[in-house]
């Protein structure tokens, strides 16, 4: 309203004077040459009655100072949220999209106000989303970062599938000061070795080492004469990581247990021939993966026209991405993981059935791990922001350290890593496809409590489990 | 001996699906001194047409036995769609430029490329394995291998003989290997250079395109397969010697056995391997194996 009474003044300031009434005109008019003689008819006889004038400025005054107005009103109900996956190369096809639509969906529930209880609140902190979705398969994601922050203005950043992503951007998000909520990556070294005292970085998904003791557990827990393991990786953080905490798992568990083979292919190599190969004259008991998309397809594909999933149990960490799409393809025994309690491994309640039930109406398919943890993110954001009572960075922050919150896959608590690191119960089933009604299931679903499955706050995942889980509460 | 039949056999379907990835990039580089990096891009136009019309024909039910034409056609399609119209549409208008900045011109063609195959399948997997399953397997020293998997080493002995036989015993293929040799006396003698880069460009982009088309029934086709094939089908024709049929045969049994070795052996090495091969062989022979010998021209 002062901008607007403003505006009015300024107006009738400009239009009282004919100079200043010629200048209007001639913006007006919106030339920018004129002939001599276009010149003289304005100082002559073309300008613009005072009146006419007036109006003309109060309109166009005042219309700049009511969209300043409402902007400075708006700005304080919208709360601007840059979230980043792969929405391209090959990541974007298992993980990317599954996660953008899940934010899309999030978004505008969360607008809408359409979320169930706790989260029927509209808006965040009774503020507006508005995302701005940025493509992780970019050759400069920490420009792309520092854009969000610098020129976008981004309140908070929620984004980062790939664990290399999570490595570079951790840091930077620190230096730039901007609250980041990391939510698949899964390496164990960002909150270990990278930052490791974060004020700006959270991460509400579990790590991996979750994933791969639950792994070595659910192994043991349905073979327990398993002798023998075998693993093929991808080479880099995230495949490394996966397969150090499953076998050190199993060499604490069963003690008895060799390793036979580690294959570490490069990332989206495709072909695994040789690799295959390998692991079959070893013979193992268990071969652990934690590859995903084209690559653990790919796998399946190759192995399974090759006898592997009927020599040896194999295990997929990241499975459930792909069961859906593979259907009979995928063979029957095979053991699944979801990354946590997601998809046909999550529990039964109200924001779970909501989710599936939006997320499959919306996108003809059923949502995956990608979209539950970005589900999860924004939610840890909602729960965060509604608690702070407003959208301010540091009120958000105190909020979201150490808290607990409700997500599609269950209760989430930010227990690692001084808060800043999420822990929940996890899952594991068996695969069985349905030749019947065509549906992939997970059988012999078997679930392992939060504190069993993560270290305990200030200890190192690998220290950890080679103190035999010291602290692990498994009941 | 399990270990070393296992090394073999990997060795030799690594090294068939490298030449089959990696001839039609050696074959357009002898001719038209061209390093066409949308090599990548038709790899993974073939693979995504193969496993389109893969998917779309087994849905009616019919026998798994026809698409093993459906996989050559669908190569052929794009062969002559796409090379037509890169060649016709864009090349021809960069002959006689430098080569660093033909390397530009196909790189970015490539990227349009990328996009083009998210536009027309999206951005998921395509998965079309029946090819692959149809055949069965064999059981070498108890290892089990698919029979498919065994026919691309076929496929790449037959692919390499006809281009040794189309090149050295026909007259169409000596006229190339005198444009190979020298353009400008080709010009003078007659010979109609731009219909030879024309077909020479549609076999290429055929070749590659094949090389994809008979990959996809064992892989998942994603987006981003183009890129990885790229890298790798350099390696080879490098080490064989850029231009070099014979080369590409070597270099992509070179790079093969390596790999084999290193997974069986050592597995760490494996990622290096490849690298180290190239390495060792352009300290030797920085023009790799069998690279042409170029006339010094004033």
């Amino acid at each position: 309203m002062f901008l607007l009474l403003v505006g009015m003044l300024f107006a009738m300031f400009i239009s009282s004077t004919e100079k200043s009434r010629k200048k209007l005109f001639i913006i007006f008019s919106m030339k920018t040459t004129y002939s001599e003689e276009e010149l003289i008819m304005q100082n002559n006889t073309q300008v613009l009655s005072k009146r006419t004038s007036i109006w003309l400025a109060i309109l166009a005054v005042s219309s700049v100072a009511a969209t300043f107005s409402t902007q400075a009103v708006a700005d304080d109900k919208e709360v601007k949220l840059g979230i980043v996956t792969f929405l391209s190369g090959g990541a974007a096809g298992p993980f990317g999209i599954p996660a953008r639509n899940a934010a899309e969906l999030m978004v505008e529930s969360i607008n809408a106000g359409t979320v169930p209880a706790p989260y029927s609140a509209k808006g965040l902190a009774g503020a507006m989303v508005t995302p701005i979705y940025v493509d992780e398969a970019s050759k400069q994601k920490v420009a792309d970062y520092k854009k969000l922050v610098q020129k976008d203005s981004v309140d908070a950043i929620v984004g980062y599938i790939s664990s290399g992503s999570c490595k570079a951007i951790a840091p930077v998000a620190e230096e730039e000061k901007k609250l980041t909520v990391l939510f698949d990556c899964g390496t164990p070294q960002i909150f270990e070795d990278i930052v490791t005292e974060p004020k700006y970085v959270f991460r509400t998904a579990a790590h991996a080492t979750m994933d791969n003791v639950a792994a070595a557990k659910y192994v043991l827990d349905t073979h327990p004469d398993a002798k023998s393991i075998a693993g093929i990786n991808q080479n880099y953080a995230w495949g490394q990581d996966s397969w150090r905490d499953f076998s050190a798992s199993m060499a604490v568990l069963k003690t008895d247990v060799t390793t036979t083979t580690e294959q570490f292919p490069k990332i989206y190599a495709g072909q695994y021939g040789s690799e295959i190969s390998a692991l079959l004259t070893k013979k193992s008991d268990i071969v652990h993966s934690s590859f995903w998309g084209g690559d653990m397809e790919a796998l399946v594909i190759q192995g399974g026209g090759r006898s592997l999933f009927k020599r040896s149990q194999v295990v997929l960490t990241a499975g459930e991405t792909a069961i859906e799409g593979l259907g009979a393809q995928m063979p029957d025994g095979t053991i699944i993981g979801a990354r946590g309690p997601n998809g046909p491994l999550a529990p039964d309640n109200a924001l779970n059935d909501w989710f599936q039930k939006a997320y499959s109406d919306r996108y003809g398919s059923s949502p995956t791990y990608p979209s539950y943890h970005m589900a999860q993110a924004i939610l840890g954001v909602k729960a965060a922001m509604d608690k702070a009572g407003s959208t301010d960075q540091e009120a958000v922050i105190a909020a979201l350290k150490g808290s607990t919150f409700e997500s599609p896959s269950g209760t989430v608590s930010m227990a690692l890593s001084d808060g800043h690191q999420a822990i929940q119960e996890t899952a594991y089933g068996t695969y069985k496809f349905d030749k019947e009604t065509g549906k992939s299931t997970l059988v012999n679903i078997k679930r392992y409590a939060a504190n069993c499955v993560n270290p305990p706050e200030g200890t190192k995942s690998i220290d950890w489990i080679k103190s035999g889980f010291k602290g692990a509460d498994c009941k | 001996m399990l270990t070393a039949v296992a090394i073999a056999v990997d060795g030799l379907g690594f090294a068939a699906w490298l030449f089959l990835s990696s001839v039609g990039l050696t074959l357009i580089y002898g001719v038209m001194r061209i390093l066409n990096i949308a090599h990548g891009g038709f790899y993974a136009l073939g693979a995504y047409s193969s496993a389109w019309a893969i998917g779309l024909y087994t849905q009616t039910g019919s026998t798994i036995a026809l698409t093993y034409l459906i996989i050559p056609l669908a190569a052929l399609a794009v062969g002559v769609i796409a090379g037509l119209l890169i060649e016709r549409g864009i090349l021809r208008f960069m002959y006689g430029r430098d080569e660093v900045l033909m390397v530009l011109v196909t790189y970015a063609i490539f990227l349009i490329l990328e996009d083009v195959t998210k536009l027309i399948w999206g951005t998921g997997s395509m998965v079309a394995y029946q090819p692959a399953y149809f055949l069965g397997t064999i059981e070498i020293f108890g290892i089990p291998y698919t029979i498919y998997k065994l026919c691309l080493v076929g496929l790449a002995i037959v692919v390499g003989a006809v281009l040794w036989w189309g090149l050295n015993r026909t007259r169409i293929g000596k006229l190339l290997l005198v444009v190979i040799e020298d353009r400008e006396i080709s010009r003078a003698l007659g010979i109609n250079v731009t219909l030879f880069f024309t077909v020479t460009f549609v076999i290429g982009v055929t070749l590659g395109a094949l090389g994809g088309a008979v990959t996809a029934p064992q892989i998942s086709v994603v987006p981003g397969i183009g890129a990885e094939i790229i890298v790798m089908a350099f390696a080879v024709i490098v080490i064989g010697g850029m231009g070099s049929i014979g080369g590409a045969i070597i270099g992509a049994i070179f790079v093969g056995f390596a790999r084999a070795l290193s997974v069986h052996l050592y597995p760490p090495a494996e990622l290096f391997s490849i690298y180290l091969v190239m390495a060792v062989v352009l300290a030797f022979k920085p023009y790799g194996l069998f690279s042409l010998a170029e006339g010094r021209k004033i």
